[in-house]
């Protein structure tokens, strides 16, 4: 892959760094940053609401829900809040933040993107078995996963 | 059906019944051998009248007479009750706006009309058959005519209303042999194109619509509030499956959501489709395990015969792929029935509109790209290459935002500087997400975003593909480069006049990006597009 005369290009963020959500190939989010993000859902009409989880697998659809969406929130500073409240209750947790919009035709997420991240993130093993007609079934295994929820990140702590 | 019998009846090719028309019948109104002046009057301005003239003009003078109406013999479409200037259309007709260059000498209503004939029930000449029907409910009613500024020889915009009981219910085949069939090689007409089709709501309402659409789509995959990214993989034809595969996992692991197979990747000799479908997905697997996302590859199904796309698709789920994809050139049944597949079976569906420029091109003749998104919208797809603007491909901004209102919104409003002919209300159908591919890179990212809005996938393939550090980091300058836009435009950055320093900012810390940048930021594509709305005059933009 590499052209003459070039260095060679290690992995990017190979099992690093999980990049669900929109703003993953960014450096991490300031607070202010993170405020900007919602005041432009609030000015759109739509509802902030924070979840956590600490299993990050792709197919996880339903992450813990840090209290009831905020639907008529004015000011993205007191979300801002909630996310510091979340975050020193889950330090070693993945946390997301998603604006929702509630009209007609729409009635789904409008953006969602993560704010707080363990320190490390082991990522995920693909496991395969093999069947008939080289025909591969695959299984991400994440990790962290062969410890019980709360003790899958960090030192076990929360 | 005796009658179909009779000498005469039956259907008509084109070409003859307007070859029967200027045969040596020099008082007739279509053809070049028409005598009759474009003022409408009927008053033949040379020959010999036989009774029959002298009986068409007193015709044209008053009402249609029963008896003149039934004569046997050729009388003007317009006499037939298909030009009706008085038609008030009802909000359950169809109705269709065509482009209509007119043979020199026919008048303007004359080949209205004829185009309302012969896209509805009219044949060259009376038949005495009409009269065992409610002729009038089934005839296609011309109801005004604009001529189109600027145009030499002159064009009109004919407007035609069809009642809804001409169509079969969720049948797009049955919808384009009607008003794009036997009429587009009418004789009596130079050229002629479909510039857009009023689809009404009773109508919309027999069609299944998109297998699953934008918001269910994102849904799936988990990815919202950004463009989508993907990229062909390139060379498009060639690679072994296993070289091919590591395309596929280079940039998705890189950055992008998609990889798709191009429209001519089928089962070649050099790349058979089973053992492609089994390396993509290793690589689509390999990726989401590295990055923790949900990942797809595009595998194209299309094949020669329904049996063999079925075969085709039934493995790529088997192996675990969210989408499949298809070609336009498999039809428009085709196209129906792998949408109904993809519903049952829980995959997104991917159309490339693979040879749709032959037709929807140029200004004059075919079928504006507009149309043809709509019945692609209606029979259902989840995805359609619909134009990037600033890309390599045809498609001047205001044509390009009319094709993605028509393939995304709800209720998309008549506006002629966009092309957009008539009101159309989708009844809540899901979106289509349009797919903007050919010739883009990152460093047009604020245009994308402007131009195209969020609901699109860019695709970047020679972006990605041919980036000097390899094709992980073209992804990897892609995503960065879309999301350090995204933040801005959000914290109300202004992208066309800040667009390229936001990209230079994030390409301080981001060394894919600026090597992308290096490569790519000065690329444009400056062509005078083909294709521009002119039914009022516009200025045509030039992509920039």
């Amino acid at each position: 892959m590499t052209a003459p005369g070039q260095e060679p290009h290690p992995p990017i963020r190979g099992g690093l760094r999980i990049t669900q959500g929109t703003f993953s190939y960014l450096p991490d989010l300031s607070d202010e940053q993170i405020v900007a993000q919602v005041q432009y859902g609030i000015d759109h009409g739509w509802a902030v609401s924070i979840e956590f989880t600490d299993d990050p697998h792709p197919r996880n659809v339903y992450w813990e829900m840090w209290g009831m969406p905020m639907f008529d929130l004015e000011d993205a500073v007191a979300a801002l809040r909630e996310v510091q409240r979340c975050r020193e209750a889950f330090p070693d947790h993945y946390l997301r933040v998603s604006l929702y919009d509630p009209r007609l035709t729409r009635q789904t997420t409008a953006l969602q993107f993560i704010v707080h991240r363990p320190a490390h993130e082991p990522g995920f093993r693909l496991d395969r078995q093999e069947e008939r007609d080289r025909v591969i079934r695959y299984r991400l295994h994440p990790y962290s996963g062969e410890r019980p929820p709360g003790e899958r990140y960090g030192d076990g702590r929360a | 059906m005796i009658f179909l019998a009779y000498p005469g009846s039956g259907e008509e090719p084109a070409s003859s019944s307007a070859g029967r028309l200027t045969s040596g019948r020099g008082d007739l109104p279509i053809g070049p051998a028409s005598a009759r002046p474009l003022n409408g009057t009927g008053a033949p301005t040379s020959g010999s009248r036989t009774d029959k003239e002298v009986d068409k003009v007193s015709i044209e003078r008053e009402p249609v007479h029963q008896r003149s109406r039934w004569a046997s013999g050729v009388i003007p479409y317009k006499l037939m009750g298909y030009w009706r200037p008085d038609y008030e259309p009802e909000e359950t007709d169809v109705l269709a706006a065509f482009r209509i260059t007119p043979q020199p000498g026919v008048e303007p209503e004359e080949a209205a009309a004829a185009v309302a004939g012969e896209s509805s029930t009219a044949t060259w000449t009376v038949v005495w058959t009409d009269r065992l029907t409610a002729y009038e409910n089934y005839q296609g009613k011309a109801y005004r005519i604009d001529p189109v500024p600027g145009t030499e020889p002159p064009q009109y915009l004919a407007y035609i209303a069809y009642k809804l009981d001409l169509f079969e219910e969720g049948s797009i085949p049955n919808l384009a042999s009607s008003i794009i069939g036997n009429v587009f090689g009418f004789k009596a007409i130079r050229a002629l194109r479909l510039e857009d089709l009023r689809l009404p709501r009773a109508y919309v309402k027999t069609f299944p619509g998109p297998p699953h659409g934008i918001v269910a789509e994102r849904e799936i995959l988990n990815k919202y509030g950004r463009p989508l990214l993907g990229a062909t993989t390139k060379p498009k034809l060639g690679l072994s499956p296993r070289n091919y595969g590591r395309v596929v996992y280079e940039a998705l692991r890189g950055g992008l959501d998609f990889v798709k197979d191009d429209e001519n990747m089928n089962s070649q000799p050099f790349n058979r489709w089973r053992d492609r479908y089994l390396y993509c997905m290793e690589a689509v697997h390999r990726a989401m395990a590295e990055t923790g996302e949900i990942k797809g590859h595009y595998l194209n199904v299309t094949a020669a015969t329904m049996e063999e796309m079925y075969e085709r698709a039934e493995f790529a789920k088997e192996l675990g792929s969210v989408i499949i994809m298809i070609d336009l050139t498999a039809g428009f049944t085709a196209m129906a029935s792998m949408s109904r597949w993809a519903r049952a079976n829980g995959t997104i569906l991917h159309l490339h509109r693979a040879g749709h420029a032959t037709y929807t091109r140029q200004k004059n003749h075919g079928v504006n790209f507009r149309v043809l998104a709509k019945w692609c919208r209606l029979l259902g797809v989840d995805h359609m290459h619909a134009g990037t603007v600033v890309g390599k491909l045809e498609g001047n901004p205001a044509s390009i935002k009319g094709y993605y209102d028509s393939l995304r919104e709800d209720l998309v409003c008549r506006d002629p500087a966009c092309g957009v002919l008539f009101d159309q209300d989708w009844c809540h159908l899901p979106g289509v997400m349009p797919v903007a591919s050919g010739g883009i890179h990152a460093g047009q990212m604020h245009q994308l975003l402007h131009y195209l809005g969020e609901d699109v996938v860019l695709q970047f393939g020679g972006g990605t593909i041919g980036h000097p550090m390899g094709i992980a980091a073209g992804a990897t300058a892609n995503r960065v480069a879309l999301e350090a836009m995204i933040q801005a435009r959000n914290e109300g950055c202004d992208l066309m006049r800040k667009g390229p320093e936001i990209l230079r900012r994030a390409a301080a810390w981001s060394p894919e990006l600026r090597a992308a940048l290096d490569v790519w930021g000065d690329v444009t594509f400056d062509f005078e597009s083909t294709d521009v709305p002119d039914v009022v005059e516009t200025p045509t933009p030039v992509a920039s």
